[in-house]
């Protein structure tokens, strides 16, 4: 059952408001790398989240140790959105490299809170000034010069705070959580909140429309990256075998999972791991051994980026035509080659799909948001070991290192399914069995795992063309036999992914696509297509490769059908065009964006009513 | 495992079964080959040895010497990866499953060239296997090309000289904290099996570079890889004996410096009797200087290299659970509802 856009939204269309801006705008702070300012952000970030505040927020970074500029963004929205927000409404500067830069690109009307030093408030007369001496009062805090610039944030969170009016309850107990037992750490932020919350209070008047005011949106809530939610995920999948080669972004995945691996898989009787990780040579090494593992009955995994999805390509292949189960984390981040390596993207949707020489396919699955990333580590061992090939999740920068709000995590109610796997036992009852042999008809064979005690039981997994009975074949009607069974398993795939979530709209002529990270900008698009052009969108959110029939049905439905993606040639629209017949596929139009930083709901909005009205 | 002194029936060994059982299929390779020869040894000290080939894991990656898995264990697990990537492959099966006994069978294109990274990074592991390298000097696959350990001046049968010198693995084993080194030849047998054996009661990578010569592109007058060069060159550094821990050790009596008697984990021996040559095989240092002479002299010296049996290998030193880790059932691996709850609640 569809509802319209109009009951959905009804009494909540935006008005330009003048004199106050509550719970919706977003600030960003314009630091240098290495300076300290994660702790800062994430205390600010934190107080607005406990004052039941949506919030999300996004480290825009370079790829770079210490010294080179930074920009962390904090958006506030008492709808709820989570994607970001285009405008700035209030600039922290605190970097002169970038100051006169970050001012020139504000909006008119936005504040700006800066180191009195940098003296900003000549660049233009059209924005609402704050000059703060923050230096000067992190000194009355610490002598020691290296710890004022630290203490030196922590001063413009208490000045932010009473600027916005954030309850500093809020900020004194994020600064707690942030430094956990750490006494002497949590004093000496808090003293410095304080003096930047009083110096405000004392000397400046506010003139900007901005303000926080406490809501209930957020109890219960968490605030989590991906990286981490994909480590826990991974963790109660019952994984084993880890092995992974840094690369950024995708590094605190498995950093992150080693962490929990060791607080909560250690086997309480005996003190002994009940997993293996281990940091392997290269990305190559990396997937050799998840598929090592993987053929030897372990849940194995690795973890990567573009480049390492570059060198896994040979051993993909290997596991998609021998049938060696594993899971890999992609969390992509621009390319080709180097590209931008602490930049987002969506740019290897093609590559993951069919990535080896010869006929490949993959499945490929892409998490939207935090309870996904969870959620689909864990189908994505089970479809591993079920469907017996490498399974893909896709997810980004954005997803993976960015703070969200999200629900607890849903502890998993399906048990862990190991897939078609025979014992001993079933060797002997059966007589032996072929280890291709497609006897369900799904495409799916049986397999055994080494060291089964059976002397029928062992075969010889081969990258090298083979019969149903494991054994070297050239035989042309083998070789095809293969391949064409292997697309049989493909199509079985289709109804064993997790199925795309579709938002129907009575009427609607337009339809969206998207995926991945770029769904959270993708209510507020449909909002402003709705509220500020009257277009009326209904969407449609695939959530794996191959995809499944319901995008035919949601391409018929709809005059024009929008895909929206991170990256220049719309790979995931061409995807879609090959599902589709003639007609249809000429119904799809690109909207993709590539510029490196999260796309945001304004962008899409625009790119849609251009191509509406041409 | 316990020793029996109980008589068996004859051509069966202490598992009860005939050595057919460890053989595989019949080999495709040139008629001659010495990779055939080293797959016969292979198949002789596993039957001797009593190894369960349902406990077996045959490793490979691509090339002639990486088919051989094949022609032996017939009833053991088998895996024929890519080219120069048998490494990786064996340390993720040893992982899952630390109860397998992994052999690896590659070749000298397989691992010092493509494949080197991957080999030195096992070797510092000290992954918890068999690693043969069938060493001819050439690509046979790809008609005869050099491989990195043809060796210097050495000719392809079309007269093109390789002018680069050869990469010497044993030495490079030692280097990297390989703790059971041995070079043989595939046309001595009696030495052949002894390392072998020696290898399959060894913890932690056991290392056998075999020259194996190769009939159809190396094995002319101008080769350094050649039946008949090796034959006339081949210089023992012992007269080795093996014996495994479920047969009696029999004491003997030696003139001092003549025998030395190494004893394995698991309760085996190895008995090396001094050949001309004084050499200590325990000693690293010793091991690397001659490797290292013998190189200068272009002598082929062949016997145990280096052998330290009390290594931790890698699964030891990974502190896995005893049981293997692919066969752990759902309590083990996934934690239960309180701990994500307690997870969840250090994220709100």
């Amino acid at each position: 059952m569809g509802i319209s856009i109009s009951e959905q939204w009804a009494g909540d269309l935006p008005v330009q408001p003048q004199s106050e801006v509550v719970n919706d705008f977003s600030i960003q702070v314009a630091t240098v790398n290495g300076s300290g300012s994660q702790s800062s952000n994430n205390i600010l970030m934190r107080s607005i989240f406990q004052m039941g505040i949506p919030v999300s927020g996004k480290n825009l970074f370079p790829s770079n140790i210490a010294g080179l500029p930074t920009w962390f963004t904090i958006r506030a929205s008492k709808h709820g959105y989570v994607g970001r927000k285009k405008e700035i409404d209030i600039l922290v500067a605190m970097n002169p490299e970038t100051a006169h830069e970050d001012v020139a690109s504000l909006e008119p009307g936005r504040a700006v809170i800066y180191e009195e030093k940098l003296k900003l408030s000549d660049l233009r007369d059209d924005l609402i000034y704050y000059p703060i001496p923050f230096n000067e009062l992190a000194g009355q805090v610490v002598q020691d010069l290296r710890l004022r610039k630290l203490v030196a944030n922590m001063v413009y969170v208490g000045s932010v705070a009473a600027l916005l009016d954030i309850d500093m309850a809020q900020v004194e107990s994020a600064i707690a959580k942030w430094f956990k037992a750490k006494q002497k750490a949590i004093d000496l932020n808090i003293k410095a909140a304080r003096l930047g919350e009083a110096y405000v209070r004392e000397k400046i008047t506010k003139r900007d429309p901005f303000r926080l005011k406490a809501m209930n949106l957020t109890a219960g809530k968490i605030i989590i990256d991906g990286n981490s939610a994909c480590a826990l995920g991974s963790m109660f999948a019952g994984v084993t075998v880890v092995t992974w080669y840094p690369i950024t972004p995708s590094s605190s995945l498995c950093e992150t999972l080693m962490d929990y691996m060791k607080r909560f898989r250690i086997d309480p009787e005996t003190g002994k791991a009940t997993y293996a990780i281990v940091q392997a040579e290269d990305e190559l090494a990396a997937l050799g051994m998840a598929l090592g593992a993987g053929w030897a009955g372990a849940r194995s995994m690795t973890s990567t980026s573009g480049p390492g999805i570059s060198l896994m390509a040979e051993f993909s292949g290997l596991g998609y035509f021998a049938e060696v189960p594993g899971v890999i984390f992609d969390v992509q981040r621009i390319g080709p080659s180097t590209g931008l390596p602490t930049r987002t993207a969506q740019g290897d949707i093609t590559s993951l799909y069919y990535l080896s020489h010869g006929d490949t396919k993959h499945v490929v699955l892409f998490p939207c948001n935090m309870e996904e990333c969870f959620d689909f580590s864990i189908q994505a061992f089970d479809l591993a070991e079920r469907l017996q090939q490498p399974i893909f999740v896709a997810t980004d920068l954005d997803l993976g290192m960015n703070n969200w709000m999200a629900e607890p995590f849903t502890y998993p109610e399906k048990p862990i399914d190991r897939g078609k796997v025979l014992s001993a036992e079933e060797v002997e009852r059966l007589h032996g069995f072929a280890r291709y042999r497609d006897v369900d008809g799904d495409g799916i064979p049986y397999r055994t795992l080494p060291g089964t005690h059976h002397a029928l039981a062992a075969y010889f997994t081969r990258g090298s063309g083979h019969n149903d009975q494991a054994k070297y074949s050239e035989r042309p009607e083998d070789y095809e036999g293969l391949m064409d069974r292997l697309n049989k398993k493909h199509e079985t795939a289709r109804n064993y992914v997790p199925q795309p979530v579709v938002h129907h709209v009575d009427g609607a002529g337009v339809g969206i696509i998207a995926f991945g990270s770029t769904d959270s900008a993708m209510e507020e698009c449909r909002h402003q297509l709705f509220s500020e052009y009257g277009i009326e969108a209904a969407y449609f959110r695939i959530r794996a490769l191959p995809l499944t029939h319901h995008l035919r049905d949601f391409v018929h439905a709809h005059k024009r059908v929008y895909v929206v993606e991170q990256n220049r040639d719309g790979q995931m629209a061409d995807l879609i065009r090959l599902e589709l017949d003639g007609a249809e596929s000429g119904k799809i139009r690109k909207v993709v964006h590539y510029k490196g930083i999260p796309i945001d709901a304004r962008f899409v909005t625009g790119k849609i009513v251009e191509m509406e009205e041409a | 495992m316990s020793s029996t002194t109980a008589p068996r029936p004859k051509n069966l060994n202490r598992l009860g079964l005939p050595m057919a059982d460890y053989k595989g299929a019949p080999s495709t390779l040139c008629s001659g080959c010495g990779h055939d020869a080293v797959t016969s040894q292979v198949i002789k000290a596993f039957y001797e040895m009593g190894v369960d080939p349902s406990q077996v894991a045959k490793m490979s990656g691509i090339g002639c010497s990486s088919k051989s898995p094949a022609y032996f264990l017939g009833t053991a697990f088998g895996f024929n990866g890519v080219h120069g990537r048998m490494p990786s492959t064996a340390t993720g099966a040893v992982l899952a499953n630390r109860q397998l006994l992994c052999i690896g069978v590659s070749g000298d294109g397989d691992t010092v060239a493509i494949g080197l990274g991957q080999f030195c990074h096992l070797l510092r592991r000290n992954i918890p296997m068999i690693y043969v390298i069938e060493n001819n000097g050439v690509y046979g696959l790809t008609k005869g090309q050099f491989s990195p350990t043809a060796d210097l001046g050495t000719q392809q049968k079309s007269g093109i000289v390789n002018d680069l010198p050869a990469m010497d693995v044993c030495s490079l084993a030692i280097e990297l904290g390989c703790n059971y080194v041995a070079r043989s030849f595939a046309g001595d047998p009696k030495q052949l099996v002894a390392l072998l054996k020696g290898a399959i009661s060894h913890k932690g990578t056991a290392l056998l570079d075999v020259i194996s010569p190769c009939v159809t592109f190396n094995n002319h007058d101008a080769s350094m890889k050649s039946y008949k060069w090796a034959k006339e060159h081949e210089e023992l550094l012992h007269q080795i004996d093996f014996i495994p821990h479920f047969e009696p050790l029999q004491t003997v009596d030696y003139a001092e410096g003549q025998l030395i008697e190494v004893e394995m984990r698991d309760g085996s021996h190895l008995r090396l009797h001094k050949t001309d040559r004084t050499f200590n095989p325990t000693d690293k240092q010793a091991a690397l200087r001659l490797l290292h002479e013998s190189r200068e002299s272009n002598e082929f010296l062949t016997g145990l290299l280096y052998v330290n049996p009390q290594s931790k290998d890698f699964v030891e030193l990974l502190n896995l659970v005893d049981e293997p880790l692919a066969q752990l059932p759902q309590e083990k691996l996934r934690p239960k509802p309180e701990v994500l709850e307690q997870v969840m609640r250090e994220y709100m």
